[in-house]
């Protein structure tokens, strides 16, 4: 009988063999980093926006208040976004013939909200609620990061489930006093274990952590 | 370099009906072979399998358009939850284990007769396994997410899955019987492979034949290793007919419904399994020896040993019938006492007629020698246990979901024409699966055939 397969072939079915090892492993490593990449969390680039607002020279440079224009942050799930009548409190003051400004002006002659671009979300399924975490003392750069150095906002996390649960398991290394919540600026301490201990008996927060209290 | 050589087993055990006198290794060989190398056209095989093959299309319509408009196609709501799908879920696996039980605990066992009917059984269970594993992932709603049923590990929740819920169970549980069963299948097949290999005119076949054969040549040392292989196979196959539909069982009794939560499931499932396992290889077998001349191969003797199975199996699931009602009244457990009620003479009292005529009382006739060998009678019971057990698995499900404990919040449940097109076509894709098996694959271990043949020779 002849031979059907060439000598080579045995060489051939152990390269294919130990090859679908590598390339599978390969495979699901590049799935998993593209999954963590920027380009698919958005993670760490800036937004444009109709009106290139910089959190820089608010938040950090003029020192206003992260409330004077989220308003709703202490007290509702959504932390509020600011109407144009909050930007004309200013603005209808200063920089009143800025180009840049002129989206403000323009919404404030006919009413219609200016649309910016949504940097930070969370998906529908997942219950957030910002109040509950400011009034135990997670500050806002904790998730929105250093804001007070962005002159277009980017999102600073991978918001996925891991980096929730990251915080709901281990509190007290992200909690900080109340009265930092809003500090922009605010850096923790070296011993910032020890006070987050302390911190998380003292405003009695509990490690949160079962499906239903954020899938409700 | 043939693969003709007859294997080195040395096993006793009881003498099965020998093959006719003139049957040489070669001869055996062409005979099963030639199922598959023959150049016959058989227009009764492209008829069914054109047939089954409709079915399997109309199951992809179903399932394309349950992935477009999601599980509320079906008639499933609260407080039944779980409708078609995991009474077929639940159906499909218990079928499969018959052919577990041929393969591996018969061979453990020395249980000769096994030979000529293993490996269609063994392919029974791996195609009843991929019907069975359909329908989980369908229930689950986003089907496309089914890896979160496994540890995969990193992963972006930093959560694994609840190993406390038996449903996770079920997962490892199926998997592993999927994969132990193909490799065992598979590994089985590689001397046949050879042979057909050998046997094949055509360079196509002779290749795809040949690389599935992975280069067995049928020495010594290969003879050596694969009986060491498929020992261990049979070995690790083994648990696994126990194991698999105990872990079924646990889906239900580790939940609180009455109906569900009951000792009595897991050897009561098991048994089931097997019995309804065993009625698929009868009606697998029946007319796959009839059209392709295999009497001599499939004798009277197998379908008797395989109705006895049957019998004993069929027994035990009665029994199971029986404690289950005894218990709900010797507990006093007022919701039991009505959830057997309810069974019996609820809305839903046809379905129990169903199973008592289908698993108990029909059966009975197989206490009967002339009916264990009259064919066509067999073959009607055999179609019977199968709707038997369907049914039982419905009422388990749907019944015992339907009214539970509160009044106010029982239901009713009522299939629609997507419950029925899935649970159809799954019948399809697995009738579809075996033509393309008997058509492609050797339906008979042919080396084993010829290893009985060199036994009888030796005058065992």
């Amino acid at each position: 009988m002849p031979q059907i397969f060439h000598p080579s072939t045995n060489t051939i079915s152990r390269v294919s063999i130990y090859g679908c090892v590598v390339i599978v492993a390969f495979l699901s490593f590049a799935l998993y980093e593209i999954g963590q990449s920027p380009y698919y969390t958005e993670q760490n680039i800036p937004q444009p926006q109709p009106v290139p607002f910089s959190h820089r020279h608010h938040a950090a440079e003029l020192g206003i208040d992260c409330r004077y224009c989220h308003d709703t942050v202490e007290t509702s799930a959504f932390a509020g976004m600011p109407s144009t009548q909050t930007c004309m409190t200013c603005h209808s003051q200063i920089w009143t013939n800025s180009p840049m400004l002129q989206p403000v002006r323009d919404s404030y002659e006919t009413g219609r909200s200016i649309s910016w671009t949504r940097v930070n979300a969370l998906p529908e399924f997942a219950y957030f609620n910002h109040s509950i975490h400011v009034a135990k003392g997670i500050g806002c750069t904790t998730c929105h990061g250093r804001v007070g150095t962005m002159t277009l906002t980017w999102r600073a996390t991978t918001m996925q489930m891991s980096w929730c649960l990251g915080c709901h398991r281990q509190p007290e290394k992200y909690v900080r006093p109340r009265e930092q919540v809003f500090n922009v600026n605010y850096a923790p301490p070296p011993d910032q274990l020890a006070l987050g201990r302390k911190l998380v008996r003292e405003y009695k927060i509990q490690r949160l952590t079962s499906c239903d209290t954020c899938h409700r | 370099m043939s693969s003709e050589g007859a294997p080195r087993t040395a096993e006793a055990g009881p003498v099965i009906p020998p093959l006719p006198p003139g049957y040489t290794y070669a001869t055996v060989s062409d005979k099963i072979s030639s199922i598959v190398l023959g150049q016959r056209r058989r227009p009764g095989w492209f008829a069914g399998f054109a047939f089954s093959f409709l079915l399997v299309l109309l199951l992809f319509g179903a399932i394309s358009y349950l992935l477009a408009k999601g599980v509320g196609i079906w008639g499933i709501n609260i407080p039944v939850a779980w409708g078609f799908a995991i009474t077929n879920f639940v159906w499909w696996i218990g079928i499969g284990h018959a052919g577990t039980l041929i393969s591996a605990i018969l061979l453990l066992l020395h249980q000769r007769w096994r030979t000529s009917i293993n490996r269609f059984a063994e392919a029974m269970t791996i195609f009843a396994v991929s019907c069975a594993a359909m329908f989980p992932l369908l229930h689950m709603g986003r089907p496309w997410l089914f890896y979160w049923l496994f540890p995969y590990y990193p992963n972006y929740m930093k959560v694994w899955p609840q190993f406390r819920s038996p449903l996770v169970w079920d997962v490892f549980a199926v998997s592993t019987y999927f994969i132990v069963s193909l490799l065992f299948w598979y590994v089985g097949m590689i001397p046949d492979l050879a042979t057909l290999r050998d046997r094949a005119r055509s360079k196509a076949k002779q290749i795809i034949y040949g690389m599935m054969a992975m280069g067995w040549r049928g020495s010594a040392i290969h003879w050596s290793r694969y009986e060491m292989t498929s020992l261990l196979l049979a070995g690790l196959a083994t648990p696994l007919v126990v194991s698999v539909h105990t872990v079924v069982s646990f889906d239900f009794t580790i939940a609180i419904v009455p109906g569900w939560h009951s000792t009595i499931f897991p050897p009561y499932f098991v048994a089931g399994a097997i019995y309804s396992g065993f009625a698929m290889v009868l009606t697998l077998a029946i007319p796959l020896r009839k059209f392709y001349h295999l009497e001599e191969f499939i004798t009277l003797r197998h379908l008797d040993n395989c109705a006895k199975v049957m019998l004993g199996t069929g027994l035990i699931v009665a029994y199971g019938y029986v404690m289950e009602t005894f218990m709900a009244f010797y507990s006093g457990e007022i919701f039991d006492k009505y959830m057997i009620m309810n069974r019996m003479f609820g809305p839903y009292w046809s379905v129990y007629a169903i199973v008592i005529l289908c698993n108990v009382l029909l059966p009975q006739s197989l206490w009967s020698r002339r009916v264990r060998r009259n064919i066509p009678a067999l073959f009607a019971l055999s179609l019977i246990i199968n709707l038997g057990m369907w049914t039982e698995r419905f009422m388990i499900v749907v019944v015992s979901l339907s009214r539970d404990f509160t009044p106010s919040a029982w239901g009713f449940f009522i299939p629609t024409r997507w419950d029925w097109a899935v649970l159809v076509g799954s019948i399809g894709l697995f009738v579809a699966m075996f033509y393309l098996f008997i058509r492609y694959l050797p339906a008979i271990s042919i080396f084993e055939m010829r290893h009985e043949l060199a036994k009888e020779k030796e005058g065992e």
